[in-house]
């Protein structure tokens, strides 16, 4: 075995399964005597139920049950609950409407679950569906945030007024207002940050199984967070304590944070498990994805900036509509309030700072939380600001950035936005990812690329993102209804292999790996003695799941912190075997020596003891090797970094190329650099893809445009360019390893560099902003209404 | 997908009874749009006929012309030598078509049967004039696309080969539709010794067409200057999410220009 502690890039352990088809998701799981649930969902963005009919369908081949609203209205069944509570800016709580699992009374946005139909095969489930009569009565819809804020708006909730969920704000208006009175120039920007939808490889899916002799109720189900859904489920919905009720989540192909959240169809299947006495399986179509799955971003904002005359940033002010469509989603309220307007500081010291966020209901599918979440719509608004004042100010836009950062030497810096951050050095990445990119070759290669026909632009975002989520007591005082610590429980067994139980979860970041190195790292165990489990309630602690590029930092550090405790009780074994006082005993190199001896015992040798404790204190110490360790992190971490985007444009069709794509981040500790690259690349690849393919259309009326591939463009491998990635690190300095995370930066960072690069290309056609995404024919639009001013000149 | 009753018939004769018996029989050939289609209800055919013994794929050069069997894949028209020294436009064409799973099941055959407006042959087909065999008749392409997702075929007939003549000079250029990488605009240009025809996909409301005014002005002089000047109108041009009527007009030129200086 070669080195396989923390810094190698051992190959991803859990890619070989995957690769070969013997990975085992959700679908792939099928329980004796399971039924099929076919979900009939809204074909209408908002309308009243005056009644639904299923008696044909009851009655059709295959056909076991079928469920609507009204039947777990009947039994007093909880609806979704919602995580977090926001208050508006008078100290009231934010409006919370009813989540019901099947819709009553109204369906609210086109893929409402309205009925249920639980048959023997999927096949006569879909049939009997199509038998089941809703009579509506439609009703006017709202789907964009500017029709939902408008003056006699339909209201999407009865009693929700203007549609308003919360009016929230952070900073203090009149401190900022007179800084802006002041100010010697004033930059404001308007712009939109456009919804995208996860597009998970691995549709939703979920079975529910009833033990009919012990009553427990099983859910497999394709989730970032078990315990969490648990809990959600258990205690708000379906009214099942914990000890009656495991959650699965297997293998899982891909969240982004679009499973996170506890679903309707989880509920359904459990309960519905449990009324047909059967197991009961529901897989969403591609379709069902895209109008069930949490969707992201969606913000309306505008953005001020007051300058000095050398441009430096004074005060920041910026109203947001945020979309929280027809629903609160799990964590949706906290997205686009303490993950994005505490981020707007981004990387620069600017005094004061004051922000409101109106969210907003739509006929809309809900919003929620999306790779990054909050802290894309945050930097790309601050980078695209940034970009605008240069534009404004005639000021370098490098220059402009270099002279607002917090320097290195002012860490720890407390944020006028709640966030300190620990540490960081955003000169150094600029100027290795400028270097990298090559940034001052630039305007020879935009020579050459005009020499061809191509309209050539470089863009850069200095970005910076809270994450390692997150202090129970910071975001409990912020309104989280949950603690954010996680778990490891590390069992060391008799022979010396160990097994890692966390409460973190894969979905493809390569945690069988990674977390398994850090057991190298410290027990000097080889890589192939070290599993790692997760994904399953039965068998882990109950620990808070993976978002927020959390699973290192957090989970890791639990994991390090039960490592600690599996060493102190073996230096008490290996000093009563080596018959040495316990301070002598030293662990290095998985060996417990006497220090300044040969004396020593190994891993393994301790674990035995452990085991099979014939020659052990057994007086003052428990047997076994089996330690569990609760982390909870003293601060959010604070990844940053430098983007670089390069793009050519082709003026005769509008056609974006990306040519060159540079990102330089500072991720703190990294364990498995290969697998930092590739998270960053795919975060870089989601990043181009929201910049410049990805939008989620509604028609005015709630009708959703881009519900398939055939519709919604998704980033392909051909749109990717080849990307020089590196990490220029600080350490966290509250967190054992040091590390911050990177599942997120590629997606916060890359797309205000991608939008300013596509700028920067048009600059001599006019064009101070665009909103993303950059698609031909808008940018053939710009291009068109530019030739007659620059035939002028 | 709704039940249906599956044949899978060996010979041309039964299948054309088949689905001549049976208003709501549909023939099955590579299944690439067909079996979505199925999938999501939005057909419900009494009984697919599937044509794949009836040993019609292939291709076969005679003289001055190419035969491609109906059933034959796109993948195997993109991996062909002759065609790609013959009708170079074609091969490259069947290149571009779908991803490699739908090419290798995909044909052309079912292709031109289904005649999506957005479809890649049709394009190929009209501009080289080929013909359309059927296991009754011959159909000139001129003829046989008659507007969005209709053809001249009866009911019940199926479509044996297709038969292209061989141009001198021959080159597909397709602007595809980022999502689905179906045509936003394809244009297919050969020239013959009698002139140059040119045909459109994607871009018509009314599926592919000869642009009349770029075959006259490539005809007189082959080259894209030839028809740098000539304005196509917005009117009667596809218009969604992803292109206006007026974006696809603008791309007619540029692409028919791509087309023509890629034939050389």
């Amino acid at each position: 075995m070669g080195f396989e502690g923390i810094g190698a890039s051992v190959r991803r352990r859990e890619d070989v399964r995957f690769l070969s088809g013997k990975g085992n998701y959700t679908d792939d799981i099928n329980r004796p005597g399971q039924l099929y649930a076919f979900i009939v969902r809204a074909d209408r963005p908002h309308a009243r139920i005056d009644g639904i009919d299923t008696a044909e369908a009851e009655k059709a081949p295959g056909v076991v049950r079928v469920f609507t609203g009204a039947d777990m209205a009947a039994e007093n069944l909880g609806g979704l609950p919602c995580g977090w509570q926001i208050h508006n800016q008078d100290g009231s709580p934010m409006a919370e409407p009813p989540h019901p699992v099947l819709a009553v009374g109204k369906v609210r946005h086109v893929g409402d679950p309205v009925a249920v139909v639980i048959a023997e095969t999927r096949q006569e489930a879909k049939n009997a569906a199509e038998l089941i009569e809703i009579r509506y009565t439609d009703l006017p819809a709202v789907a964009s945030l500017t029709d939902a804020v408008a003056a006699g708006a339909p209201e999407v909730h009865d009693g929700v007024a203007g549609n308003i969920c919360y009016d929230w704000v952070i900073g203090d208006k009149a401190t900022v207002d007179a800084v802006f009175a002041k100010a010697d120039r004033v930059v404001k920007l308007e712009l939109t940050n456009n919804r995208l939808i996860p597009n998970a490889m691995e549709p939703r899916a979920a079975i529910g199984d009833f033990d009919t002799s012990s009553g427990d109720f099983t859910l497999y189900t394709t989730s970032q967070n078990p315990h969490v859904i648990r809990l959600l489920m258990g205690a708000f919905v379906l009214h099942i304590p914990e000890n009656k009720l495991r959650v699965v989540a297997p293998d899982v192909g891909g969240g982004f944070g679009s499973k996170i959240y506890h679903y309707a169809e989880e509920a359904i299947v459990t309960w519905a498990a449990g009324k047909v006495r059967r197991p009961v399986k529901w897989t969403a179509e591609r379709s069902e994805s895209f109008m069930s799955d949490a969707h992201g971003r969606d913000h309306v904002s505008t953005a001020e900036m007051a300058l000095d005359k050398e441009g430096h940033f004074l005060g920041l002010r910026i109203t947001t509509l945020a979309n929280m469509g027809a629903y609160l989603s799990t964590f949706a309220p906290c997205v686009p309030t303490y993950l994005y307007a505490t981020l707007l500081a981004g990387v620069y010291k600017t005094p004061v700072i004051y922000c409101n966020v109106k969210a907003v209901f739509t006929n809309t599918v809900p919003v929620d939380a999306y790779r990054g979440a909050g802290r894309p719509e945050a930097t790309y608004l601050l980078e695209r600001l940034v970009d605008v004042i240069a534009h404004d100010t005639g000021i370098d836009k490098v220059e402009l950035r270099r002279k607002n950062f917090i320097p290195a030497d002012a860490f720890p810096y407390q944020t006028p936005v709640a966030l300190q951050y620990d540490s960081g050095d955003y000169q150094t990445t600029l100027k290795v990812a400028l270097a990298n990119a090559d940034w001052n070759g630039f305007e020879a290669r935009r020579a050459e690329a005009k020499a061809r026909g191509k309209l050539r632009g470089i863009g850069i975002s200095t970005y910076l993102e809270a994450c390692g989520i997150a202090p129970s007591a910071v975001v409990g005082s912020l309104g989280a209804r949950a603690g954010l610590y996680e778990v490891a429980n590390i069992r060391v067994h008799p022979t010396g292999s160990v097994t890692v139980f966390t409460g973190t979860h894969s979905h493809g970041q390569g945690h069988e790996t990674t977390l398994a190195q850090l057991v190298v790292d410290q027990l000097g165990v080889p890589l192939s003695q070290v599993e790692v489990v997760h994904g399953d309630t039965a068998k882990i602690p109950f620990g808070m799941g993976t978002y927020g590029s959390r699973s290192l930092a957090v989970g890791g550090s639990a994991m390090v912190k039960a490592m600690d405790k599996i060493i102190a009780k073996g230096k008490k074994i290996a000093a009563h075997l080596m018959e040495a006082s316990v301070q002598d005993i030293e662990f290095k190199d998985g060996s417990f020596r006497v220090a300044g001896t040969d004396k020593a015992k190994a891993l393994h040798e301790i674990s035995l003891a452990a085991y099979v404790p014939h020659n052990y204190p057994i007086e003052e110490l428990e047997p076994g090797l089996d330690e569990t360790a609760f982390y909870d992190p003293k601060n959010f971490t604070f990844p940053g970094g430098c983007h670089i985007a390069e793009v050519e444009i082709d003026p005769e069709t509008g056609v974006v190329e990306m040519v060159n794509f540079t990102a330089v981040d500072d991720v703190g500790r990294v364990v498995n650099p290969m697998i930092v690259e590739g998270q960053v690349q795919g975060g870089v690849a989601q990043g181009i893809g929201q910049a410049l393919l990805e939008s989620a259309l509604y028609d005015p009326h709630g009708q959703l445009l881009s519900g398939s591939y055939m519709d919604y463009t998704m980033p392909r491998a051909n749109d990717i360019p080849a990307m020089s990635v590196a990490t220029e690190n600080t350490m966290c300095t509250h967190n054992p390893l040091g590390s911050k995370g990177c599942g997120e930066v590629g997606a916060i960072g890359s797309p205000p560099a991608v939008i300013n690069a596509v700028v920067d290309a048009l600059k001599d056609h006019g064009v101070r902003h665009l909103d993303m995404p950059a698609t031909a024919p808008k940018l053939w639009s710009i291009i068109q209404a530019a030739q007659p001013r620059l035939a002028a000149e | 997908m709704y039940d249906f009753t599956y044949d899978k018939p060996g010979s041309l004769a039964d299948a054309v009874k088949l689905l001549s018996d049976d208003m709501d029989a549909k023939a099955l050939a590579g299944g690439q749009t067909f079996i979505p289609v199925l999938k999501q209800r939005l057909n419900r055919p009494s009984r697919v006929v599937d044509l794949a013994k009836l040993g019609l794929s292939g291709i076969t050069v005679s003289g001055d012309k190419v035969t491609i069997g109906a059933m034959t894949t796109h993948a195997t028209i993109a991996s062909s030598a002759e065609i790609k020294a013959k009708i170079p436009g074609l091969q490259h064409q069947a290149s571009l078509i779908g991803d490699e799973a739908v090419r290798h099941r995909g044909t052309m055959g079912g292709s031109l049967a289904n005649n999506d407006p957005a479809a890649c042959y049709p394009s190929a087909v009209l501009a080289l004039g080929g013909t359309i065999k059927t296991d009754r008749r011959s159909i000139p392409a001129d003829e046989f696309f008659q507007g969005m997702f209709t053809t001249a075929l009866e009911q019940g007939e199926i479509i044996t080969s297709i038969e292209l003549p061989i141009p001198e000079k021959s080159a597909y250029e397709k602007f595809r539709n980022p999502a689905s990488r179906y045509a936003i605009v394809g244009v297919f240009v050969a020239k013959f010794p009698s002139g140059v025809r040119l045909a459109i996909t994607g871009a018509g409301q009314g599926g592919v067409f000869r642009h009349t005014e770029f075959e006259k002005a490539l005809s007189a002089n082959f080259s894209p200057d030839a028809i740098a000047g000539i304005k196509t109108p917005a009117d009667g041009l596809n218009s969604d999410i992803h292109a206006s009527a007026e974006y696809r007009a603008h791309l007619v030129n540029v692409v028919a220009r791509r087309a023509v200086a890629k034939a050389g």
